[in-house]
């Protein structure tokens, strides 16, 4: 074989015995370089990063709620209460949610981030509800490791995502839609995917519909209570 | 160890001793992330880039490594170029390196690209090193983009994600899967090993 392949101890052997400390001043040395390099790239990068994770976002809260003038950031606390903000360091705790409104301010729906299990990862979705008329109003998925070709259906099928708009949790993913309200057509060779993704918005509206329909006929409350 | 000319080394790994084709180096990635042509573009960019860095901080630092702890040293200087390929596609074409996934953070164990470091930067000047980085990471490009668009081709009827034959081509969807990759790379080198045995039939006949 040429040199071109590798051969295990091919390296001379060193003259002499090299000692612990240089070895361990070398070793050092390069592992203060690399992480100060590394320290530097990531300052660099963080700020496009992080605008590029938030653009993704602004754009999925959009289109899951029909473009709505603007949005707004709450949090569903462990105890049901909608805050504008938690303390610090109890983010994690409370839920996430995005509130929709139109040009004249009135609340036209919520957009929740969730996600579960599915064929092969966690899949990430955001949905839009509606909860005067309590229908949803559409859903995405975000991120998924199904199947490509096949799972991977699940965000590229127009088809399925399309059933979503409209439809009235909870909702049953079935082989063949008999036309009751809240029936998902599966995708066939996707039938787990497809029930992954009805059950991560079943699941996440039952935790959440309670404190979010309280959240909009409070709203609604004080917009008559205004003159 | 036998003397090359600056050409031999930049040509040897785009063919002759191709990574993939040849030495059978680097087949994780070759398998995993060909399922277009853009991933396998974009991975055999990253690579290319970790390779050359490395190669070149290699080839100038060998007389500080000591022969001991040289293998430690090399992987943590692929690994801090693999980050900084990480964090630079996640920064600039977020889209691919969500496509690429865990495999841009995967290269670091990519036995190519140690087998460079061992094998010739750690005993060659710079200018040579880097000549045998290109050559290699070109090598690896090629073939990488070779088994990206047959699966491409055959598994979605696109190159480049442009479609090619019309909406009525059923996609071939097994090759854009695991095994699609397992094939096409078994077809290409039953092909290449054809072509080389007719190669040395003509020589000797």
């Amino acid at each position: 074989m040429s040199e071109g392949n590798v051969q295990a101890g091919t390296l001379p052997p060193s003259p002499e015995h090299t000692s612990s400390f240089k070895m361990i001043s070398s070793l050092g040395a390069a592992g203060a370089a690399a992480g100060l390099l590394i320290v530097l790239v990531f300052g660099v990068t963080k700020e496009p990063i992080e605008r590029y994770k938030a653009e993704v976002l602004r754009l999925a809260v959009s289109e899951v709620l029909n473009d709505p003038a603007r949005y707004e950031t709450l949090y569903v606390t462990s105890d049901g209460a909608i805050e504008a903000s938690v303390p610090a360091g109890t983010e994690s705790e409370a839920k996430k949610i995005y509130v929709g409104f139109d040009a004249d301010g009135h609340a036209t729906g919520v957009a929740v981030k969730d996600g579960a299990a599915g064929f092969q990862d966690i899949i990430t979705l955001i949905y839009g509800f509606d909860p005067t008329s309590g229908k949803l109003l559409a859903m995405k998925v975000l991120e998924n490791k199904e199947t490509p070709g096949l799972g991977d259906a699940i965000e590229k099928d127009l088809a399925f995502v399309s059933q979503f708009e409209q439809a009235t949790p909870p909702l049953a993913a079935v082989k063949r839609s008999t036309g009751a309200p809240g029936e998902i057509d599966a995708i066939t060779g996707a039938t787990i995917s497809s029930r992954a993704v009805v059950r991560i918005i079943n699941e996440s509206l039952a935790r959440l519909r309670a404190p979010i329909e309280a959240y909009f006929s409070q709203a609604s409350a004080r917009e008559e209570a205004l003159p | 160890m036998k003397e090359t000319t600056g050409q031999e080394d930049l040509l040897r790994g785009i063919w002759r001793e191709n990574p993939v084709l040849i030495q059978m180096l680097g087949l994780c990635p070759a398998l995993a992330v060909t399922n277009n042509v853009e991933n396998s573009l974009a991975m055999a960019l990253a690579t290319l880039f970790v390779l050359v860095g490395s190669s070149l901080l290699v080839s100038l630092c060998k007389r500080f490594i000591p022969g001991e702890i040289r293998i430690s040293v090399y992987i943590l200087i692929i690994a801090t170029f693999v980050t900084v390929a990480d964090l630079t596609l996640q920064a600039v074409v977020p889209e691919i390196h969500k496509a690429l996934g865990a495999f841009i953070a995967l290269i670091v164990v990519n036995c190519m690209i140690l087998g460079r470091q061992e094998a010739f930067a750690s005993k060659r000047p710079p200018g040579r090193a880097l000549l045998d980085a290109l050559g290699t990471g070109a090598g690896f490009a090629i073939a990488l983009v070779m088994l990206g668009a047959v699966r491409e081709i055959l598994g979605s009827g696109s190159f480049l994600g442009v479609s090619l034959f019309g909406p009525s081509y059923e996609p071939w969807i097994v090759m854009i899967l695991p095994p699609g990759g397992f094939l096409t790379l078994g077809a290409l080198l039953l092909c290449l090993a054809w072509w080389q045995e007719r190669q040395e039939v003509k020589v000797s006949g």
